[in-house]
């Protein structure tokens, strides 16, 4: 599914990512942990894209394609999600018409017709379902005013709607109460399937007992210094990152 | 000679063009000596030969310089023989609304594309208006009563008034269909200098809703002065919405001056789009407690087009409201400036006055002039007013981007979102949904759904 190799990334003049190597198979889930400003959300924004983020080494391929090149919007139509940490305000659009332009444009690279707006609802019902979300909540202009609770599971339910074949989850798990979380969760969990793969940024284990990953990557100065089962979660939730820094010391 | 001179000497040449043009112009319109309206058009006549055209030492018109404008030979009387069939002009009007319209052709009133009516109101012309004797009270009540204010240009058109829309509206009238006034030149002429000169009066608890748009159908220089002036009694209702989008080689001086009394609700919308060079002059009279007025406006420019919006709100009275929305998306090399001047006078307390202007750069050589010049003399008031300058933001059209939303159409959206606040408040469908449509083409994109 995903392959980065090498990856170094800066931003104006600051390295972030140093030679970043992870493989990510189909149906697979990882979580990628590490202490503040090791390079998480540099990590994801580089994947989907980012312009302000200079690529200076190494590839990202998708499903075999090389996507370092390609305009976010393109790497989205390839199959890329990205639930961001800060979702964007965008008042004057609603959530139901930001849905709909979103997978008329994926659908229109894919030389496919719009999606019939009979569909559409349908999907958007049983989604917004799916992820407890009051109809009203749809017609509201997105994000704007959103707790960040609902802001994070509006950005589930984009993710339900679009079925990305990557999807990255970029602390999602921040704001949100324990009963939100587990809907989340639970969204993320009905969307998984052996033909689609989830990345999972958090610092904490708690996410990690709802959607459990089958492997645990330690990001650490711009590279994965450790990986692991979901044991060690478990072990970085209970020692901290101390014994990892001492260990690349030694 | 410096340069200056030599502009100088040129705009020379249009005013005494039109100094010269005023006896044959009397002459033409057979007046009489006796009347009142000769009294007014003489006044003006003096008055806009001793301050002639504004220039850029003038404080209300440092952003925009009229000098290019009055370089071309207009000409002052048109012949008005162009004849026009409806399907030359089908395009511009609002064909699935009903509607009452009133067609001038180079400044000349076109019976055979218009439907007017006296029947319960008048919706008819003001060469008649200001001759007829059963208009005679109107016209001694409320002709030139707002717009005599030290107004060079509301004078010039003033002293040349002979043609327009004439609308009184009795009162606890509600007019069933919009009033559309539809002025077009045609390039018969060479380069034409057009002014209109519309009164609309709105009787006590009437309610009327009007479109009004210029539009050039040739490349020859126009240049357009008109004045409306519009008198809402109490409890009245007026709509008002200005079309502006027309081709680049026409200009318009728009002075349009509104008088509230109690209780009254009057709107202007201005849609700003398309022509070389665009000053609206907009102001607002609050003569009695409990008014509400609005003032909503989009500018969309690009190429070296310029609009300047100038407001003006005078609260006279208590209770009342004010709410102003200017959005502007400015590509290319346009330019806009927007003056928002609000006076709150002693007696004026417990309003509330709201002014936002936001403005948005895309072309790295547009520019915007801002100013909110508040000055209130009442201590027990609401008065709010924010100007915001910026470009697209940027974390917005990533976050769009990462959901498939190819970067262009993301532009679109963000701007078709950005300029839909000023848009709400349109009450007739058809011309809302016009104005998405030049909104769309304008932006070069097709959004897909109404926003």
């Amino acid at each position: 599914m995903l392959k980065i190799e090498n990856l170094q990334a800066r931003i104006e003049d600051k390295e972030i990512l140093k030679g970043l190597n992870i493989e990510v198979k189909a149906g697979e889930v990882h979580a990628i942990m590490g202490p503040n400003g090791a390079g998480k959300s540099t990590m994801a924004s580089v994947i989907a894209g980012k312009e302000e983020y200079e690529v200076t080494g190494g590839s990202i391929e998708l499903n075999g394609e090389d996507i370092s090149e390609l305009a976010p919007d393109e790497r989205a139509h390839a199959g890329v999600f990205l639930s961001f940490q800060y979702p964007v305000e965008i008042p004057g659009v609603t959530v139901t018409n930001f849905i709909k332009s979103s997978i008329n444009e994926s659908r229109k690279a894919q030389g496919l017709e719009e999606m019939p707006a009979k569909d559409l609802l349908k999907k958007i019902r049983e989604k917004s379902e799916l992820l407890e979300i009051d109809r009203k909540f749809l017609s509201r202009s997105l994000n704007e005013g959103f707790s960040g609770g609902e802001k994070k599971r509006n950005e589930i339910f984009q993710m339900a709607m679009l079925e990305p074949k990557l999807a990255i989850l970029d602390e999602t798990d921040s704001g949100l109460d324990i009963d939100a979380l587990r809907i989340v969760a639970n969204g993320v969990n009905k969307l998984k399937s052996k033909d689609n793969a989830v990345i999972v940024i958090t610092h904490y284990q708690r996410l990690l007992d709802y959607i459990v990953p089958d492997f645990v990557h330690v990001l650490y100065d711009g590279k994965i210094v450790k990986s692991g089962t979901k044991e060690l979660a478990l072990e970085l939730e209970e020692k901290g990152y101390d014994w990892i820094k001492e260990e690349l010391n030694a | 000679m410096s340069a200056e001179n030599i502009e100088l000497m040129k705009q020379m040449d249009l005013k005494e063009k039109l100094i010269s043009s005023f006896l044959a112009f009397e002459n033409q319109v057979d007046v009489d000596v006796d009347s009142k309206v000769h009294d007014v058009r003489s006044k003006a006549f003096s008055n806009f030969e001793q301050q002639g055209f504004p220039t850029k030492r003038d404080e209300e018109w440092k952003y925009t310089n009229l000098s290019s404008l009055l370089k071309s030979n207009y000409n002052i009387f048109s012949k008005g023989e162009a004849s026009l069939t409806y399907k030359d002009v089908k395009q511009y009007f609002i064909n699935e609304t009903d509607c009452y319209n009133l067609v001038f052709i180079d400044g000349k009133f076109n019976a055979f594309l218009s439907n007017t009516t006296h029947d319960g109101l008048d919706v008819c012309v003001m060469s008649a208006a200001l001759t007829k004797p059963k208009y005679e009270e109107a016209i001694n009540t409320y002709f030139n009563k707002l717009a005599k204010e030290n107004n060079s240009l509301s004078d010039l058109n003033t002293a040349f008034s002979a043609e327009g829309a004439y609308v009184n509206i009795p009162k606890n009238t509600v007019v069933p269909k919009p009033i559309q006034i539809l002025n077009f030149s045609t390039g018969s002429e060479q380069e034409i200098l057009i002014q209109p000169r519309n009164l609309v009066i709105v009787g006590e608890n009437a309610h009327v809703q009007i479109i009004e748009r210029h539009q050039s159908l040739t490349g020859n220089n126009t240049l357009t002065n008109a004045v409306t002036e519009i008198f809402v009694n109490k409890r009245g209702i007026v709509d008002f919405y200005k079309m502006q989008n027309d081709v680049e080689t026409a200009s318009l001086i728009d002075g349009t001056f509104v008088s509230q009394q109690k209780d009254s609700v009057a709107s202007v919308h201005t849609f700003s789009f398309g022509g070389k060079l665009t000053r609206n002059n907009l102001e607002f009279y609050q003569n009695g407690e409990h008014c509400v007025s609005h003032m909503n406006g989009i500018s969309i420019l690009d190429g070296k087009q310029h609009v300047d919006n100038h407001t003006l709100v005078q609260h006279k009275a208590p209770n009342c409201e004010s709410h102003e929305m200017y959005k502007g998306i400015y590509d290319e090399k346009s330019t806009g400036v927007f003056n928002g001047k609000v006076i709150v006078e002693q007696a004026a307390q417990k309003i509330n006055a709201y002014q936002q202007n936001n403005n948005i750069i895309v072309g790295d050589k547009a520019s915007v002039n801002s100013k909110p010049q508040l000055e209130i003399f009442a201590d027990d008031v609401k008065c709010s007013h924010g100007c915001t300058i910026g470009q697209l933001d940027e974390s917005a059209l990533f976050y769009m981007q990462q959901r498939g939303i190819p970067k262009k159409e993301a532009k679109a959206l963000l701007m078709y979102a950005f300029s839909n606040d000023a848009l709400k408040d349109v009450k007739i469908p058809e011309l809302k949904t016009r104005i998405n449509a030049i909104i769309a083409e304008k932006l070069d994109v097709n959004i897909g759904f109404d926003l």
